[in-house]
């Protein structure tokens, strides 16, 4: 780009004011507004839509509740996608580890309740649901550092298998006899994640803000951190620093994947309390945009986790109320992505002209 | 194991292989070309789903299946009109935009099958064929391979055409040019976002045309989320293929063959619970990356958008 350089006095609130404005509000105005038109194409009252999931996810104290307890899982996967992104790999295959992960869950703390009830038990699928989640990214994370095979198809390849894989486990090892819907065996509300006080909101929401929290001092403060980082910015350089380049991809993967199977095991722990066949909610990709909005900024995550979890909670209540799909949340995210992309790229362009 | 080796057997496997194949075969080339342009399409997925829901809706109100299939095809240009203005023109991140296709086309495509259709599936009625004189009365064989609908012939063709153009044109020099150096093919004198941009339309058509395949004679309906991966599985195809559209062929059949084991597979009464059946092919992707996947080589300058004097 031959932009001149603009003789300008460094001027640094305006600049950061305009930055905020550019990466995070336009985008965000650019979303609503297509996202309106959209509604208004297919004959629908944007604003009265709008307003509808407004009021259900955040304005009464059941849908607030709701979006708070549908934080967890989304504040979890933001903590997984961040942790691989920083290094620079592309996980895109949370769905799977995190629905792996929801699945041994449930399959072990029923039968371990009943022996154990308490925490004990919910510790141990915790754990057993971040091994699993691992596990699922254990292939790509090798086939990549090794083989240098594309992380993205084969963590795709993975959820794909992963959802039939789970759906097959349910059915023929984990069914619950006493049913007639195809279920793992229910764990009772009593031996579930404790709510908070005196709300119906699940303490998974502390675990998600506890470990996004921690992943992001994780990769801002401690050493291991900053390699991740290193090699996300710059992989040749990471490797010309002597760097184990190969052992930290598998790191980072192996994390991201324990932490997606965290985010299955918060949802069917504290939420269902155990896994139908065919549920697969499937968050992951649009947790994507999300963490891009807040540029892999742990901190900043969360509030558009905030934002996201009410528009997905308010938009399943006007799904049912006025008949519009929450397919429109896809749409959403999907402009979402682009726009924020496109605010940082004139970000950028800003940055260049003012720091000549 | 003698049920398996019957010829209605072998019949249903192979017809089977090449109905699901030749959707992963004409997006799998399409992959292949904008990978060599280097652009690597994760919006493929999301090229075929509008491809099969533009191609469904026209078939079904026009009742033709031409008329489908155009459609098809030019709504998978339609989305690489926006990939080619976001990752070739605004030089945004490709994996990003090719993302945001994807989850928007899922999006899109089932409000507007809600809107349109509300609960209700309607099926087309199957496709009249163009069955070819002699061959399509050998046994097995014809009725899988010459007893079909025109674009299956045409996406076999294409796949010669593309190793015609191959051989005998500097076309695929000046993509190959426009995947590994792009800079070189710049001071070349041809314009590397031009290139980048064809290759990413050629894509979106085919891939158009295989989401339209896929509905209107795999599914012969629409729902929401049909294409369920075929995008993605098209890419690996792509990325194995190295730049040989005879591969994308060989993989595309080889995996039509793993799908259409579940057909077969009940034609010969046996019964696996179809939650298997359906693992089998992405384990047999999983696989072949394991045993191949050094192979796998992609151009140097993929998914880095060009921006002249950027270095």
């Amino acid at each position: 780009m031959n932009e001149p350089d603009g003789i300008q006095p460094a001027r640094p609130i305006v600049d950061a004011t305009v930055r905020l404005a550019l990466t995070t509000l336009a985008p965000i105005a650019l979303t609503l507004a297509l996202a309106s038109l959209l509604l208004a194409a297919l004959g629908v009252d944007a604003i009265a839509y709008f307003a509808y999931v407004a009021e259900r996810g955040l304005l009464t104290r059941l849908g607030l509740e709701q979006s708070l307890t549908r934080m967890a899982p989304l504040l979890l996967l933001a903590a997984s996608l961040i942790v691989a992104f920083r290094a620079g790999i592309w996980n895109l295959g949370v769905d799977g580890q995190s629905l792996l992960g929801a699945l041994a869950a449930a399959a072990m703390a029923p039968a371990l309740a009943a022996i154990w009830p308490g925490p004990l038990t919910l510790l141990v699928g915790l754990a057993l649901a971040a091994g699993i989640g691992a596990l699922w990214a254990l292939l790509p994370a090798l086939l990549r550092a090794y083989q240098g095979v594309n992380e993205i198809i084969t963590t795709l390849m993975m959820t794909f298998l992963g959802t039939s894989l789970a759906n097959a486990l349910i059915k023929l090892a984990f069914l619950d006899p006493a049913t007639t819907v195809p279920q793992t065996r229910t764990l009772p509300v009593d031996d579930r994640l404790p709510r908070l006080l005196g709300t119906t909101v699940g303490s998974g929401l502390l675990i998600g803000l506890a470990v996004l929290v921690l992943a992001h001092l994780m990769l801002t403060r401690t050493a291991f951190g900053l390699r991740l980082r290193v090699l996300g910015i710059n992989p040749r350089a990471a490797r010309h620093a002597g760097l184990p380049v190969s052992r930290l991809i598998v790191a980072a993967l192996l994390l991201s994947g324990a932490l997606a199977g965290l985010a299955g095991a918060v949802e069917v722990l504290g939420v269902h309390g155990n896994v139908r066949a065919d549920w697969n909610p499937a968050y992951g990709l649009l947790v994507v945009p999300l963490v891009f909005l807040a540029r892999l900024n742990g901190l900043a995550a969360i509030l558009f986790v905030f934002l996201f979890a009410v528009l997905s909670i308010g938009g399943e209540s006007a799904a049912r109320r006025l008949g519009v799909p929450h397919h429109v949340n896809l749409v959403i995210v999907a402009v979402l992505l682009v726009a924020s992309a496109l605010g940082e790229r004139l970000d950028r362009r800003v940055a260049r002209r003012g720091g000549g | 194991m003698t049920p398996l080796l019957t010829e209605a057997f072998l019949s249903a496997l192979l017809y089977g292989a090449v109905s699901a194949g030749v959707p992963l075969l004409l997006a799998g080339l399409g992959e292949q070309v904008s990978e060599k342009a280097g652009v690597l399409n994760i919006g493929l997925e999301g090229m075929m789903l509008c491809g099969a829901y533009a191609g469904f809706v026209a078939a079904w109100s026009s009742g033709s299946f031409a008329l489908g299939f155009v459609a098809g095809a030019a709504a998978g240009l339609l989305v690489a009109a926006v990939m080619v203005l976001l990752c070739v023109r605004l030089a945004l991140d490709q994996i990003v935009v090719g993302i945001a296709l994807t989850l928007g086309a899922q999006g899109l495509t089932a409000l507007l099958h809600h809107f349109q259709f509300a609960r209700s599936y309607p099926r087309l009625p199957a496709a009249t064929t163009w069955p070819l004189p002699w061959l399509s009365d050998l046994p097995v064989l014809g009725p899988a391979l010459f007893d079909r609908h025109p674009v299956v012939y045409g996406a076999f063709l294409a796949v010669g055409l593309l190793i015609l153009l191959q051989r005998r044109t500097r076309l695929d020099l000046q993509l190959r040019a426009a995947g590994e150096r792009p800079e070189a093919l710049d001071i070349a004198g041809v314009d590397v976002r031009l290139v980048r941009s064809l290759a990413v339309a050629v894509t979106g058509a085919l891939a158009g045309l295989g989401g339209a395949f896929l509905a209107n004679l795999g599914a012969g309906l629409f729902v929401p989320f049909l294409t369920n991966g075929a995008g993605f599985v098209a890419i690996v195809l792509a990325m194995l293929a190295r730049g040989r559209p005879l591969w994308v062929l060989l993989g595309a059949m080889l995996f039509g063959a793993s799908l259409a084991l579940t057909t077969a597979i009940q034609v010969a009464g046996i019964n696996i619970p179809t939650d298997i059946v359906q693992m089998l092919p992405f384990a047999a992707v999983m696989l072949v990356l394991v045993l191949l996947g050094r192979r796998a080589s992609l151009p140097a300058a993929l998914g880095r958008p060009y921006v002249r004097g950027s270095g």
